[in-house]
């Protein structure tokens, strides 16, 4: 059992959420990441460690509501405990002073990137992020990301809050000005393809980190499989972060869609069973 | 060993064996027929998730224990890897005293109902019964009456509880609950050490839990046993990855002693053929993960499953065919085994193989698959299979399939199970650099203490084995608690 002791919303669909888990938090790194099985019933689902506090014995996660085991851990409140959280899984990200990085962010993603900024700035990299999303409401984490980059640039797709445009047009701002060393890039799966795609142009070495479907995360099950330079690796442990570059991007989206029937399927009810509760 | 011989053949001169033995003649006894095990309808049965066998009663396990010569020269004690006194818990059995025959079989196996289910009796045991080797007669059911005892003791609410030695307050860890594990746990718990069993998934019981169907081996009898381990002292924590949630150093500075590794050969093995990665295309890993552990198949669990008409499961072991039963008792309408050999050389229990073709699975023997293909959505729909024959016999001494050029064919499938093989869970390996290990990623150990190249560690099971059968891990899990004490004996002693 694993208490929230806090719980904050960054916006309608993604809230920060700190739990205990004093292990988890001595032995994590930048990159790793847990599997929370909520209740008895839940389903086991990955997400990023976005921080962790190893006095305090708390990890931090930063949750994206998509469909019916995000949605519960959102309705749960600080006191709630979930009852199954397992971690730290995957390789940490690789760290090194790469010189000058771009980190760009999309959606979601921009948590695990949190833990990625601050471990490149603490190795002495100069820093440039791009946090990107739909609308402004969709910026998360922006105080902190800034805090720990040498510049920050937000892009929404409606220009409602930075700069109007795609996350790819803010990468390239920053290319086109600065000698870029090393990328990472971390959001929805079509995201990190035409992010990839931009940084392939300039021959910018670039990390991604995959969020596909998982059951265990230690390496038994290989629901997480993708291929990576033409062999079949498993994300969980072989990854999360792979050379960008090496993803068959087409054939995780489509194994990213494996339940999407009845993914919304009980999405649909849990919503209808939510607002009849009300 | 030979300790073991002198107890068994000691216990047959005790006057009740006499008795017992001069009761019927052996005649008699031989010429009884073999008591089938009772089972659910097949027709019934492929549509529920219910044991499929429904156990001996008091009068058919009475009655098969007749048929036990209770020999001089017992075989079949030789054929079980860990060496029960065979004929004396058949006689207590003969004798009613079904409680004795279960306390006799425990003395050296601490999951009877288990290994009654799940042991692969017709290689073993069975195998080795005089029956089987001098009469050329069906063998004693040993194994139906080792669940028999075992039912029967559970049943009756009269559990024994191993006798505990005083607490030593030596801490021992051990690195996953399956088979192996459970069994070094319970020994050294008997031997007054305090352990932690420590699994990384949120169930104990490894294999026994997240692989082996209901209908083959019921959860709620794991867990009696576990419940008995933890009345015992033993200790559990779920979720917890050791070499990852905690390294073994941190838990050496922790006070433990020593570790038990059984952390099984949990990495399946895929063909690397093309279209392997489409949707519908599981490891039996992942597939039997989500039915049994996550409990997928029911609207009240929020694991999500994938359910096909035309299901066909690539392999003929004891995984092949817990996928294929698994399948046709979701609804599959075509459910087929796909092997490489034949018949003969499927590796899986007969038992097994009897109840999936009594269940109306298709066996496609001497067929391997080539390649898959899928839809616009990427989900299976067809796949390409090669027909086979057989060859010279290879290394495992089975003949070798050799691919038939040109005979190609293809067929509708909207999923597939793949069940060949597995090998070991590389977490515990890449945590400790200096471990020996394989060429197979498997631990190195000496075969006698199962002590790994780093003094404090000891392994078995699968992890040694990579892959093998629950009754050898337990065996693994015995010997290294024995390995353990001394070990740790040793190091009190020099201070
Ligand atoms: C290594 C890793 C780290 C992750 N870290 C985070 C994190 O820090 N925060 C976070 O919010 N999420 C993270 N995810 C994604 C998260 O696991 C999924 O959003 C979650 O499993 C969805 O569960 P659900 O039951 O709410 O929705 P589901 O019912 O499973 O999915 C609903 C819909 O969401 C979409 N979807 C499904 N899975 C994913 C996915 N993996 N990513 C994006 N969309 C998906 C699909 O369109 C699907 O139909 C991570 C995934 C991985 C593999
Ligand atoms: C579907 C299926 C059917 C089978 N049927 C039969 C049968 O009928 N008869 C038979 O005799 N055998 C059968 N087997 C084989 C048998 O189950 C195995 O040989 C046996 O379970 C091996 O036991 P083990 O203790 O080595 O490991 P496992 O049972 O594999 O258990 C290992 C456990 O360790 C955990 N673990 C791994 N790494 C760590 C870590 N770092 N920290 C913490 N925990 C960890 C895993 O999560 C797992 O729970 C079957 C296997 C399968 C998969
Ligand atoms: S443990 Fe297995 S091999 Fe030994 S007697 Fe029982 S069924 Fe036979
Ligand atoms: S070999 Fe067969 S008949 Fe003889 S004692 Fe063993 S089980 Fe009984
Ligand atoms: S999640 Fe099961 S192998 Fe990666």
């Amino acid at each position: 059992m694993n208490k929230i002791v806090e719980k904050e919303f960054f916006s309608e669909n993604v809230a920060k959420i700190v739990l205990e888990a004093p292990e988890i938090a001595h032995s994590r790194k930048a990159g790793h990441f847990v599997i929370i099985r909520i209740d008895e019933k839940g389903e086991r689902i990955p997400l990023t460690i976005a921080d962790g506090d190893p006095e305090k014995g708390t990890i931090t996660l930063v949750v994206q509501q998509v469909g019916v085991t995000s949605a519960k851990l959102l309705a749960m409140n600080e006191g709630d405990e979930i009852l199954d959280v397992v971690g730290p899984l995957g390789h940490p990200t690789h760290i090194e002073n790469f010189g000058t990085v771009l980190c760009a962010g999309g959606g979601v993603g921009v948590a695990p990137m949190m833990p990625i900024v601050k471990a490149l700035k603490a190795a002495g990299n100069k820093v440039y992020t791009v946090l990107a999303g739909r609308t402004k409401e969709l910026i998360i984490l922006e105080d902190e990301m800034k805090q720990h980059s040498d510049e920050l640039v937000v892009m929404t797709d409606d220009g409602s809050y930075g700069k109007k445009g795609l996350v790819t047009a803010g990468m390239e701002e920053i290319i086109q000005r600065e000698k870029v060393d090393k990328a990472f890039v971390i959001g929805p799966a079509i995201m990190m393809k035409f992010g990839s795609l931009t940084t392939k142009k300039y021959n910018i070495p670039t990390d991604v980190s995959l969020n596909t479907i998982m059951v265990d995360g230690t390496g038994m099950c290989g629901a997480c499989r993708v291929s990576i330079g033409g062999k079949t690796k498993f994300v969980c442990v072989d990854g999360p972060e792979f050379d960008a570059f090496e993803v068959n991007w087409d054939e995780m989206m489509m194994r990213m869609g494996a339940y999407k029937t009845q993914e919304h399927a009980a999405y649909e009810k849990y919503l209808q069973t939510v607002e009849k509760g009300e | 060993m030979e300790n073991i011989a002198k107890y068994i053949l000691d216990s047959r001169k005790e006057d009740w064996r006499l008795e017992l033995r001069k009761s019927m003649k052996a005649k008699e006894r031989t010429s009884l027929e073999r008591e089938a095990m009772p089972a659910q309808d097949p027709h019934v049965r492929n549509k529920n998730s219910e044991e499929v066998n429904l156990g001996f009663t008091e009068e058919m396990a009475i009655v098969e224990a007749h048929r036990c010569l209770d020999c001089p020269e017992p075989t079949c004690t030789i054929g079980c890897p860990v060496g029960i006194n065979i004929p004396t818990f058949i006689k207590k059995i003969e004798s009613k005293d079904f409680l004795g025959a279960a306390a006799t079989i425990k003395e050296t196996n601490a999951l009877p109902a288990v290994c009654g289910r799940v042991c692969p009796q017709e290689k073993q045991c069975e195998l080795s019964c005089f029956y089987t080797q001098k009469l050329h007669k069906t063998p004693i059911a040993i194994g139906h009456l080792e669940r028999f005892a075992a039912d029967y003791e559970r049943n009756s609410g009269k559990m024994s509880i191993p006798k505990i030695a005083k607490s030593n307050g030596l801490k021992v860890a051990v690195v996953g609950s399956g088979p192996s594990g459970l069994a070094a746990a319970g020994d050294l718990a008997k031997l007054g050490y305090d352990v932690t069993v420590f699994e990384a998934l949120h169930e104990i019981g490894g294999v026994l839990k997240y692989g082996i169907p209901e209908f083959r081996l019921p959860n709620d009898i794991v867990d009696v046993e576990i419940d008995n381990m933890r009345k015992m002292g033993v200790k559990f924590r779920t979720d917890f990855i050791v070499g990852k949630t905690a390294s073994f150093e941190d838990l050496s500075a922790e006070g433990y002693q020593a570790f038990f590794v059984g952390s099984g050969a949990g990495l399946p093995r895929f063909m690397n053929i093309p279209g392997e990665n489409y949707n519908g295309i599981f490891s039996s890993n992942e597939y039997l993960t989500r039915v049994n552990l996550m409990k997928a198949s029911s609207d009240e669990y929020d694991t999500p499953v994938l359910y096909g008409k035309n299901v066909a499961v690539i392999g003929g072991g004891n995984t092949a065919m817990d996928s294929v039963r698994t399948a046709k008792r979701l609804g599959a309408e075509r459910a087929m085994i796909i092997y490489r050999r034949s018949l003969e050389e499927m590796p899986a229990r007969i038992e097994e193989v009897h109840h999936a073709q009594e269940e109306e699975v298709e066996f496609m023997n001497l067929h391997s698959p080539v390649e898959y293909f899928a839809d616009e959505n990427g989900r299976v729909n067809k796949m390409r299979l090669q027909k086979m024959e057989l060859g010279e016999p290879d290394a495992s001494g089975r003949r070798r399939p050799i691919p038939i050029e040109g005979s190609e064919f293809d067929i509708d499938v909207d999923m597939v199970v793949v069940a060949v093989g597995v090998s070991p869970n590389p977490i515990v390996p890449h945590s400790l650099k200096h471990l020996k290990m394989t060429d197979w990623g498997t631990i190195v150990v000496n075969k006698e203490t199962m002590q790994s190249s780093i003094p404090n560690i000891f392994a078995g099971g699968d992890i040694v084995r990579g892959g093998a059968t629950v009754i050898l891990a337990m065996g693994d899990g015995r010997k290294a608690a024995v390995g353990i004490h001394n070990y740790i004996q040793e190091k009190v002693k020099a201070g």
